[in-house]
Parts: C-alpha cells; structure tokens; sequence
C-alpha cells in the first residue's frame, strides 16, 4: 500500500520540488533581503560593526520594540538637498539617455532588419558580443579617448581643429555620462526593436508604396507603430538600471555628475552609514517599482 | 526596396558596429604600448603583459574570479532552468504571479539595491563574508538571465516528444533526462556561458558582498582604474575579452552546428517515415 503511494506520489513530488527550489531561492536571496533593507533603513546609526543598532529580531519583539522604530533617515533625505537633487539627476539623466539611446539604436535595428537573412544572424551576434565582453573594461575604454590629453584630443589637434595647447573637455562632465551610458546599453536597446522589425511583414509597406503612400510617411503610419513593443520593452529595459547606475557616473563623470547610485554607494562604502544608505535605496525602489511592474507586465505579454 | 533606404541602411550599420567596436579596438592596440602613457603611442611591446604575470595580486583575483563564475554560473544554470520549466509548463499555480515577478525583476534592477540588501541578508544572518557570499550573489542575478534564455529555447520545443515518451511509461524526470534536455541543451548551454560571464563583469554586487580574500577581478580592476589609466589594465582587459570572444564564437558556432545536424536528422527521420 505504501509502495503504491510513493508510486503514485512520484511525479507530484517531482512537480512540488521543480517549483519549490527556485522559488525558495529567490524567495530567500531575492526578496527576503528586501524586507531587511527596509528594516534597517527605520534603525539607527551605530559605530560598530555592523554599524547600526537592530530594531527587532524576532516577530514577538515587533510590539514592544514599535517605539524604537524612526524615520529620521528619511527625515534626513528631505533635509539635505544632495539627496532629492540626486533623485531628480538620475532620473534626468536616465530619461534623455533612453532618448539618445532610442535615437541611436533605431537606425541600428533597422538596418540589421533589412540586412539580407544570411547576414542576420552574424549582425546580431555582432551585437550582443560587446555585451558579453565586460562592462568596467567598456567604460574604462572610454576615459582614454576622452581625457583631456586623450584619443580625440590627439585626434583634433592632428586634424588642425585644435590648436597644439588647447585640449576638449569631455571627461568629468554630463556629457561623458551620457556617451557612456549609450555605448554600453546600447545592445539592450537595439535588441528588443529588431526582434520586434524583424517580424514586420514588409508586404504592407510595398502595399502602402503600390498605393502611393511616400516612404518617410510609411514609416511612421506602419513600422514604427507596429514596432511599438520592442520600443517599449528596450525602454524600459535601459530606463530602470541607468536610474540607479553607478559605474559609468563614477569613472566618467566626475564630482560634476550627481547620481543617486553614486551616492548610495559613497554612504556605504566611505560614510560607512547603513542605515542611510538603506534608506536611500528603499526610496530608489519605491520610485522604480512602477516602471518595474509595467516592464514585467510587457514580458508576460511576449 | 528602393536605393536611398538601403544605403541608408548600411550607413547605419557601418555607423553602429563602429561605435560599438571602435573604443575595444583601441583599448587592444594600447595595450601593446610600449609607453607608460597610455595615449602616447611609443612603439610595439608586450612588456605589460609580462608585468601582468608577475603581478601576483591581479593573478590571485583572477583565480578567485574564476572559481566563482564556475560554481555560480552551475548553480544558477540549475535553478534557472527549473525557473524556465516551471514558467513554461505550469500556467496555474499558488504564487506564479509572485514567481515571475521574482525572475524578471533581477533582469532590470539596479545592481546597488541588489547588492546592498543581499549584503544586509547576510549580515543578519550572521554568514560570514566572503567567497561564498559572493557565490550565492551571483547565483541569485544570473539565474534569471539563464531562465529567461532557456523559456525563449522551450517556447519553441515540440512537447508531442515528450508526450510520447510519458505515453510509452517514461518517468517524468528520465523523460526530462533523456528527451527534454538534449533537445534544450542549446539554451542551457548559452545560459551558462551568459551566467559565467556576468559573473566575471560583476562589480557592484561584488564589492557589497565580498570579504577578507575575496578580491574578485572587477574589483581589483576598479581600484586599479580609480588610480590612474595604465597600459597594465589594458592588457588584463584584452586578455579578458580575448577570452570571451572565443568562448561565444565557439559556443555559438558548436550550437549553430547541432542545430544544422538535428535539422538533418529530423529530415532524414521524416523521410524515412
């Protein structure tokens, strides 16, 4: 009888565990370090290491301990301006990048689109390539052409458009960031619109030519609407990490440039203050967590 | 197709690929300067490489760095696989919406929130920081990029193969063992190298959880880029993308090859029925 159980069992318990492991892994190392965050950023400011003073530990102290909870790291937040301007430069910064990036990333698409089929595939390996190959090192290629004494500057001077002493200043500004940041996340934009030009039927466009309709105007009657979803998905894919990026603001952009994962990082790591930090990013993700849900939503679609 | 579109068609690729290429290319070249300053080109040398070898921290950090794209891109392999059956196969269930949400959602998150609360997971946790924290951490981003890579194989599988073979009284797993996983190995395989690779970029996620002799590469590259640009860096650099510009084109080659040669065999099978 019991053999029988097990025999029957079999199959649900494999199904039970295929579901159970990833789903507690990502329960545990994915979620639940969210909860924690968010505990830590209402407690308080300790030198010790770990430098802060726990609010609770277990569920029973949650009552009695209520009093010692404080917002006052998020008072902090609204009374210090470095924060909210930091907010308000991220998301400058990420929304004229995901326009730059759509600008330059369009064309790309589109021509790997046209491209005959037996070099498809060849361009969008081309693509993904530099993807693979590391960020930090993409990002440090570019201080070297931007620097002051770097390749362009070389490279104007050699042309005659600068004088021999004049040098371009690049590098430590916005502008810096903003090549970085399209250099790097370009893939993840050119991507999602090829997939979605290359399904285009190009029948409806000769159509649209056999009925006199003039290509500039075609284009933006059939194919950009119809590629309207990779639009959407390389948006979003670009907007929501450039919003907390912190490698390229760092290497590229200077005490110029304010960006709030800069600054999450620099109260971590050289204020050593957890608790503001924690802070920091628990408001990070309360402003992301809209995009965020409108970005899986858009996945479960395709 | 008319003319002025398709030159305006190449002219965006050839515009494109440079931009993308261009800035590596350099990196590549300066690495063989002779010069110590990096944009003043003084002649041909693989003096850089040569301190490379000597540099004993920088060879510590690479070791370490391949121990953990090895275990974490295996780990997360795994569970992203099971990830991708699970959001593949079972359409209804407690908790898919709370599931899906948990695999998309590492895909777009910024690597400092990420970083940061796994770091305050540990910490109250009491695990110790260090080699295996960084293990889990890397696990736990990449298993999603795999998931996503392996549901994209899957959407396109013929269940009736597997069908038959549960109908024939194939266990579910040995089916899964014998039929399913061959036939989706293509996209594990990809996931894994994607993981791996992710893995050895990482920086952010690394330096919040790492610990005492567990110095990963990005992280040494870092404090050396933070310091200066030196040609040193742009060695290890192309030694790093020389690496895995091979491991991609090999892999995609290898894959493109078996994908010709199940095409063949399911040819020949068609005929012969």
């Amino acid at each position: 009888m019991a053999e029988r159980w097990t025999q029957a069992m079999r199959p649900f318990l494999a199904k039970w565990a295929l579901v159970a492991i990833p789903y507690l892994w990502s329960f545990l190392f994915f979620l639940a370090p969210f909860l924690i965050i968010f505990k830590i950023s209402l407690s308080q400011t300790a030198i010790a290491m770990p430098p802060y003073t726990p609010v609770i530990n277990t569920l029973g102290e949650f009552w009695s301990k209520l009093s010692d909870f404080s917002f006052d790291n998020y008072i902090f937040l609204t009374e210090d301006p470095l924060y909210y301007s930091a907010y308000l430069s991220s998301l400058r910064i990420a929304l004229v990048s995901t326009v730059l990036l759509l600008i330059v990333g369009y064309p790309i698409a589109y021509g790997m689109a046209r491209a005959p089929k037996s070099v498809r595939n060849a361009l969008v390996m081309a693509v993904i390539l530099p993807f693979w190959t590391s960020f930090l090192i993409r990002v440090y290629a570019w201080i070297g052409i931007l620097k002051p004494e770097g390749l362009i500057t070389i490279a104007l001077q050699g042309l005659g458009i600068l004088g021999p002493g004049e040098q371009i200043h690049v590098y430590n500004t916005e502008t810096a960031v903003f090549i970085g940041i399209v250099y790097s996340y370009l893939p993840f934009m050119v991507l999602p619109l090829y997939a979605a030009l290359e399904k285009l039927d190009a029948t409806l466009l000769e159509a649209a030519a056999d009925l006199g309709c003039p290509p500039t105007k075609s284009f933006w009657v059939i194919t950009f609407p119809l590629s309207l979803p990779g639009v959407i998905a390389g948006c979003f894919l670009c907007f929501i990490p450039i919003v907390g990026e912190f490698v390229i603001p760092d290497l590229l952009g200077g005490s110029e440039t304010l960006m709030i994962g800069k600054t999450l990082w620099a109260e971590f790591f050289n204020n050593r203050d957890w608790p503001v930090s924690s802070a920091v990013a628990v408001v990070l993700l309360i402003i992301l967590v809209v995009p965020i849900v409108i970005f899986q939503n858009q996945q479960k679609k395709v | 197709m008319n003319k002025t579109t398709s030159w305006f068609n190449v002219t965006s690729l050839v515009f494109g690929f440079a931009f993308l290429y261009v800035p590596i290319l350099i990196l590549v070249v300066y690495s063989f300067n002779a010069s110590k300053l990096v944009t003043v080109w003084g002649g041909f040398s693989a003096r850089w490489y040569v301190e490379l070898v000597h540099d004993q921290a920088i060879i510590d950090a690479a070791w370490v760095t391949i121990r953990v794209g090895i275990l974490s891109a295996s780990f997360a392999t795994v569970l992203g696989t099971m990830a991708a059956l699970v959001l593949d196969r079972y359409s209804k269930f407690h908790g898919r919406a709370l599931f899906s949400g948990m695999v998309y959602a590492p895909l777009v998150m910024p690597e400092v929130i990420t970083g940061l609360s796994l770091l305050l997971l540990f910490v109250a946790a009491g695990f110790d920081r260090g080699f295996w924290s960084v293990v889990i951490a890397h696990t736990t981003l990449t298993m999603c990029f795999v998931a996503v890579v392996v549901q994209s194989r899957l959407i396109t599988f013929d269940r009736s193969l597997e069908e038959a073979a549960l109908d024939l009284g194939c266990p579910p797993v040995k089916t899964f063992f014998l039929i399913t996983l061959p036939l989706i190995l293509p996209g594990v395989v990809a996931g894994w190298m994607l993981a791996f690779t992710l893995s050895l970029d990482d920086l952010v996620i690394a330096s919040f959880n790492t610990g005492p002799g567990a110095t990963t590469l990005p992280i040494k590259i870092y404090s050396m880029v933070r310091l200066g640009v030196t040609p040193e860096i742009n060695a290890i650099s192309t030694i790093l993308i020389s690496v895995i510009a091979v491991g991609v084109i090999v892999a995609s080659v290898l894959s493109h090859r078996s994908e010709v040669e199940r095409e063949k065999a399911e040819r020949a099978v068609f005929l012969a029925g």
